[in-house]
């Protein structure tokens, strides 16, 4: 059994209230940090921690927090990212639903060692519910004296506020989360400057996800250099993974990183195998926006090596033959899904959600869906394949920000690896309309 | 136009939290949770009489509210049904079986998505993932998510609510 740093608790039927989180050690790191450490000495350790960003691209968090501006008279923010849309993510949700104390309190002292005095958990509209959770937890913490005025007679000063989202997946973008935390549209800004120059209202912001703010409370309490030690190379700690699609245990996970893809996926503590005893057809192991791999390229790398739940071993191969950890939505596909099929689906999310102020995404998402809608339905051509290698190349890179590229992956890595499948819906429309493809083969030499 | 529309009491008051929870100034941000209010208190929907009487109270142009509210998709800037129903449509729902249930919905209803039925009681929206992929396939219908679905869940559901109308 692995380690747990952020759900060890979660079984214990009180942990949502302040009681029963304080019962669990809760709020120490806090109370430690306030007794003891400065902001420079909390920054310290989470870069000791080598923590990186969980929420998708894996930004180390002690850098980005080095990053902050800190101009005088000027006051600064942390935003905490709950907007957790990311096709196959469902992890902050579990985090937040189960143990909100220790985000408040990973929040309470990430925004000590960032010098904040008012700070915001953003969380997507529809998880309403989550944000009455949130407001419950925080107002015990003001009742209690961590939050507001001269904590615990420390002389630091905190509010902390949850403001909802209203359906927007490009929200999750850390520019267009201020912009809608603003009261505007979700519209990404141009970067330069940066939030950490110029975010929230033109002050100095970070944005963190919620399971790198909660884990801020675990590396104060052990220190960073232990916490360091859980892991694999630049892949420390623990990381959420929210597993989902043709498996026989979908759910919420905490995994040391570092563990095989091979135990996870068929080991009884994580998934539990592929439903109904069906063959793996495919994984996409970091949420809808990372590489599709092949069933021959999951549990090992082209190089034959074992293949580990790391930020390194997982995209080892680069986007030739691997992927990313990206936010942990792990969607396991059994032998009956359609690839082609999904690659609509996901490109349709992606044209559904594209903001529209760049013409590549906007126009492009909406070019490859039309493409692979009419593939799927059997009145595709060959030329269609060059067609959406050729859109899906023109998106990546050319927007402002990500959202083009998290388009643009999906297509390129499914028309990468199940090029034979795509050509098969082309070439027998009616087979393809009745029936599906199958395993693809695994080339014989691997490129 | 039409009637005068009014919040009532216990909102203005939980608005006035809201507004407070921001600098001075910066009012605009607490626009998109009170257009949910809005959407809660006045039918469902956000009517541009609505969104004027938000505009009123933040002290906002009408053209600000417009713009958020034709942005999220959570709003509904046409009238509709007494229950929506949000229903997940992506790829992950439709790895366990999200497109039947989608199927199943259209066919109990008799109606497409983006629709109401006839007696006004219910509208289909399809939406996009809602953060439940491992408990798909999903819908919400206000505030709650209805998970591992099946269609004889669907029919209890569906059945709930036509009782309760009655
Ligand atoms: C289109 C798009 C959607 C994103 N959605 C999310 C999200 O839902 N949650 C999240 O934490 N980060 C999301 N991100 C990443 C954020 O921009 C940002 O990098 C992250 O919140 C930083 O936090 P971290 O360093 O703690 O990971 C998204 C990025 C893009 C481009
Ligand atoms: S795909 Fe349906 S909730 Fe995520």
């Amino acid at each position: 059994m692995g380690q747990k740093l952020l759900l060890d608790t979660v079984h214990i039927e009180n942990i949502q209230t302040y009681e029963g989180y304080a019962k669990q050690g809760g709020y120490q790191a806090i109370a430690k940090v306030l007794k003891s450490m400065s902001p420079e000495e909390v920054l310290e350790e989470v870069k000791k921690s080598g923590l990186r960003g969980r929420g998708g691209a894996g930004f180390p968090t002690g850098m980005k927090w080095s990053f902050i501006a800190k101009p005088e008279g000027v006051p600064r923010y942390l935003l905490c990212n709950a907007d957790e849309s990311e096709p196959g993510t469902f992890k902050d949700r579990y985090l937040m639903e189960k143990n909100p104390h220790l985000l408040i309190e990973g929040m309470i002292v990430s925004s000590f060692a960032l010098g904040c005095h008012t700070s915001y958990i953003y969380i997507r509209g529809e998880f309403m519910w989550i944000l009455h959770i949130l407001e419950k937890a925080i107002a015990e913490a003001y009742a209690k004296g961590w939050l507001g005025k001269n904590i615990k007679g420390s002389g630091y000063d905190l509010d902390l506020y949850v403001s909802p989202g209203a359906g927007a997946y490009i929200c999750g973008e850390e520019t267009a989360l201020i912009e809608s935390l603003e009261g505007k549209r979700g519209n990404p800004r141009i970067k330069p400057p940066f939030p950490a120059i110029k975010g929230l209202w033109q002050s100095p912001t970070v944005v963190n996800n919620v399971e790198t703010l909660a884990s801020v409370v675990p590396i104060i309490n052990r220190g960073g250099e232990e916490y360091a030690k859980i892991g694999i190379g630049r892949s420390t700690g623990t990381k959420l993974i929210s597993a989902c699609g043709n498996v026989n245990k979908p759910g919420v996970y905490e995994i040391e990183l570092g563990i095989s893809v091979e135990e996870f996926l068929y080991s009884d503590e994580y998934c539990g195998g592929i439903k109904g005893g069906k063959r793996l057809k495919a994984c996409v192991p970091g949420g809808s926006s990372v590489p599709i791999l092949p069933h021959y390229l999951v549990t090992k790398t082209a190089a034959g090596e074992q293949r580990l739940m790391s930020y390194e071993s997982l995209s080892d191969g680069g986007f030739a033959t691997g992927s990313m950890l990206g936010s942990g939505g792990f969607i396991v596909f059994d032998e009956d899904q359609c690839v082609v099929r999904n690659t609509w689906n996901f490109t349709r999310f992606y044209h559904h959600e594209s903001c529209g102020q760049c013409s590549p995404c906007r126009e492009g998402t909406g070019w490859m869906e039309k493409v692979l809608h009419r593939i799927e339905n059997g009145h595709g051509h060959m030329h269609d394949l060059d067609l959406l290698w050729d859109v899906q190349r023109k998106i990546e890179g050319n927007t402002i920000c990500p959202l083009g590229d998290a388009a643009a992956w999906p297509v390129a890595a499914a028309l990468r690896h199940f090029r034979e499948e795509f050509e098969w819906h082309i070439k027998e429309p009616i087979k393809c309309l009745k029936g599906n493809y199958g395993l693809v083969n695994e080339p014989a030499l691997a490129v | 136009m039409g009637e005068i529309k009014e919040f009532k009491p216990e909102i203005l008051k939980e608005i006035d939290r809201i507004i407070k929870q921001f600098p001075e100034g910066n009012q605009k941000s607490a626009i998109l949770r009170v257009l949910h209010l809005a959407q809660n208190e006045f039918g469902n929907w956000l009517s541009a009489d609505t969104m004027d009487y938000v505009a009123r109270l933040l002290h906002l142009n009408p053209i600000e509210v417009y713009e958020v509210a034709t942005f999220y998709s959570m709003y509904n800037v046409k009238a509709v049904g007494k229950v929506v129903i949000e229903v997940c449509r992506t790829g992950p729902c439709c790895l366990v079986g999200a497109e039947n249930i989608i199927r199943h919905l259209e066919n109990s209803l008799e109606i497409k998505p983006g629709q109401t039925t006839a007696d006004g009681l219910f509208t289909l929206k399809t939406v996009e993932c809602l953060g439940a992929c491992g408990y798909g396939p999903m819908f919400q219908i206000g505030e709650t998510y209805y998970e591992n679905l099946t269609e004889e869940k669907v029919d209890g559901i569906l059945n709930t609510f036509r009782t309760a109308q009655n």
